[in-house]
């Protein structure tokens, strides 16, 4: 009955909450509405993985046309694990928008920011979830317009041109994305996603074919911030609202990836992209290029989202680099990693939403001493940074073991050193804002701060724990990431 | 000879390389938000074409059965367009917008003078 429609339901329940809460116009009924839905679809992507692990692929046929003349939702391993990471941080992060919004954003926008939030939500979750490459596009601009109206809402006027230069290259990478669709759809007269890889053997070496492979990777790499294509991402993720920053920091790039994914492994095949093409030695230069560039730049930062900004970039470039490495523990490390960067950064900017609703500011000389004022707060900074740099017991030492194997399988023991070259500078910018936090006298600004109440407090300390925990029990992330990755390497033929 | 036949048989694909480029020529090197944005269109429009060219066949008529008729052109691209149309048009009200907001927060809708604004703070 209603489980042969989780599918769909996935999609359609926060496309209805949204409009829910546009209706309502009152900041507190759409939070809770907002709040429904956001928790409902974990239980949905969480079933839904259990099935695909236990049964393989589910396919949906929308509307009853079946594939591949009708849209198809298909659900695999790889990409149910996306829908249970964005879900579950969607929903995470929801009990905490409450007084975090209320502080930040204008009582009469507050019911537009929840209905944004719900609509991006359903973008995200419909990208990974359908596969329709044009639906994918439909997808991704719905999901990037609501991402840019989220930005906006910042309350610094900067976010206003912080959104409109993520909309001018955010358009400019779905637009790429479509020109590659388009040649795709001429070559082969599918848009099934399993249907095109089923054709384009035959005419992979053609020319349109390899234009359609550089539009769509150049578009795509655009929306996931791959250096250097990632300079609209510090801007808009220090000056949008603080949930907002949790929120796509911890999903948009992810699940841009995770589309990048999909084109590279299932449709175009390992063997055409990573060895009859150079994709490798291009992913590999960029993803060392992020990993050092953006954190050396954000060791200089004074404003520490936007610190932790260009350390996204910089972690986008391990997950990058897993995919460049193409070969089955790489990959696993690299979308672990995606998971466990996810939780890890989401946790970091929820802590600097707290601080940011207790003293109005996340500049770095501000938070002298705050440590003090704000022990539980900066204590999870603390253990998630420890993720972010990679230290044994956390997450992130998961990952980068998991990376390091799979550049020594490939024989490139160099980039072993890289990484470790890497975490050595995420040791100085996290260690800068310890430093401050936990070894100064108490400033100015610090003085009347104080942890933030449980509703703000509690979700933080979630992703907190799902650090360290999925740093000590990694079995089950591991465990569905060796599944993902070995499913994208046999492709979908 | 043959290479401009080559050429002519191509024109639709010329005219769409002409438009992307020139949209996303005019993105890049203009400074005013507004120019910005019509540049912006007009390299979405330019995908317009690329989908609805190929869709048209010689000697093809509407996907309507009939026994008079064997060619078909494809209806697809018609519809895909349709929604990227839709896109579009929401892709440059939001985009107008933002640029509405930022002229009554900065007084000004020309890049290089609102950098300057913010590097005076």
């Amino acid at each position: 009955m209603i489980s042969t429609h989780l599918p769909v339901l996935q999609v359609v329940l926060p496309l209805l909450g949204a409009v829910l809460c546009a209706m309502l116009h009152r900041g507190n009924w759409a939070w809770a509405v907002a709040l429904v839905v956001s928790w409902t679809m974990p239980f949905i992507a969480g079933s839904l993985l259990l099935q695909v692990v236990a049964d393989g692929p589910i396919s949906y046929a929308i509307g009853g046309w079946s594939p591949p003349w009708g849209i198809e939702y298909r659900v695999d391993v790889v990409n149910a694990f996306v829908l249970v990471l964005v879900s579950s941080v969607g929903a995470v992060i929801m009990p905490y928008a409450r007084l975090s919004v209320a502080s930040e954003i204008a009582p009469e926008r507050q019911a537009w920011f929840y209905a944004m939030y719900l609509l991006c939500l359903c973008g995200l979750l419909g990208i990974t979830i359908t596969d329709d490459a044009f639906n994918a596009f439909v997808f991704l601009e719905i999901s990037s317009l609501s991402a840019y109206v989220l930005i906006a809402l910042g309350r610094d006027r900067r976010a206003l041109l912080a959104a409109y230069q993520y909309l001018i290259l955010g358009t400019i990478g779905a637009t790429f994305y479509v020109i590659g669709v388009g040649l795709l759809y001429t070559m082969t007269g599918t848009l099934n996603l399993v249907d095109i890889a089923g054709r384009i053997d035959a005419i992979e070496t053609t020319r349109p074919i390899l234009a359609a492979l550089a539009f769509l990777t150049v578009g795509i790499s655009l929306k996931l911030a791959l250096f250097p294509l990632h300079v609209w991402l510090p801007n808009a993720y220090a000056y949008a609202p603080s949930v907002a920053t949790a929120f796509l920091a911890a999903t948009a790039t992810k699940v841009a990836i995770y589309l990048l994914l999909r084109f590279f492994f299932s449709v175009f095949g390992v063997g055409f992209v990573f060895d009859t093409l150079p994709v490798t030695t291009i992913f590999l230069a960029l993803s060392v290029a992020a990993m050092f560039g953006a954190s050396i730049v954000a060791v200089f930062q004074d404003d520490v989202k936007r610190m932790l900004a260009y350390s996204s970039v910089a972690q986008i470039g391990y997950i990058t680099l897993g995919i460049a490495l193409a070969n089955q523990t790489g990959l696993t490390g690299g979308i672990v990693h995606l998971f466990n960067h996810a939780i890890m950064k989401s946790a970091l900017f929820l802590v600097l939403g707290a601080v940011f609703y207790r003293i109005g500011s996340v500049k770095i000389q501000e938070l002298a001493g705050i440590g003090y004022r704000m022990p539980i707060t900066m204590g999870a900074f603390v253990i998630a940074g420890l993720g972010i740099i990679g230290t044994p017991g956390t997450a992130g030492f998961i990952s980068k073991w998991y990376l390091a194997l799979g550049a020594l399988e490939a024989g490139d023991w160099w980039i072993v050193f890289l990484l470790v070259g890497s975490s050595v500078i995420s040791i100085l910018y996290i260690g800068r804002v310890v430093e401050v936090v936990w070894f100064r006298p108490v400033g100015e600004a610090a003085k009347a701060a104080s942890d933030p109440p449980n509703s703000m407090m509690i979700p933080a300390l979630v992703l907190v724990a799902a650090t360290v925990y999925f740093g000590i029990d990694a079995d089950l992330t591991v465990g569905v990431a060796a599944q993902a990755a070995q499913t994208l390497l046999e492709g979908l033929k | 000879m043959d290479f401009l036949h080559e050429i002519a048989a191509h024109y639709n694909h010329w005219i769409t390389i002409f438009l992307m480029v020139s949209g996303l020529y005019i993105v890049v090197a203009r400074g005013n938000m507004v120019k910005k944005l019509v540049g912006l269109s007009l390299f979405q429009t330019s995908v317009y074409l690329l989908y609805i060219s190929p869709g048209k066949i010689l000697g093809g008529t509407a996907p309507i059965i009939s026994d008079q008729f064997e060619v078909y052109s494809n209806p697809l691209p018609h519809v895909l367009i349709l929604t990227a149309i839709v896109v579009g048009v929401a892709t440059l009200a939001l985009g107008l917008a933002l640029v509405v907001r930022i002229n009554e927060a900065y007084g000004t809708i020309e890049e290089d003078e609102i950098f300057a604004e913010d590097e005076d703070e």
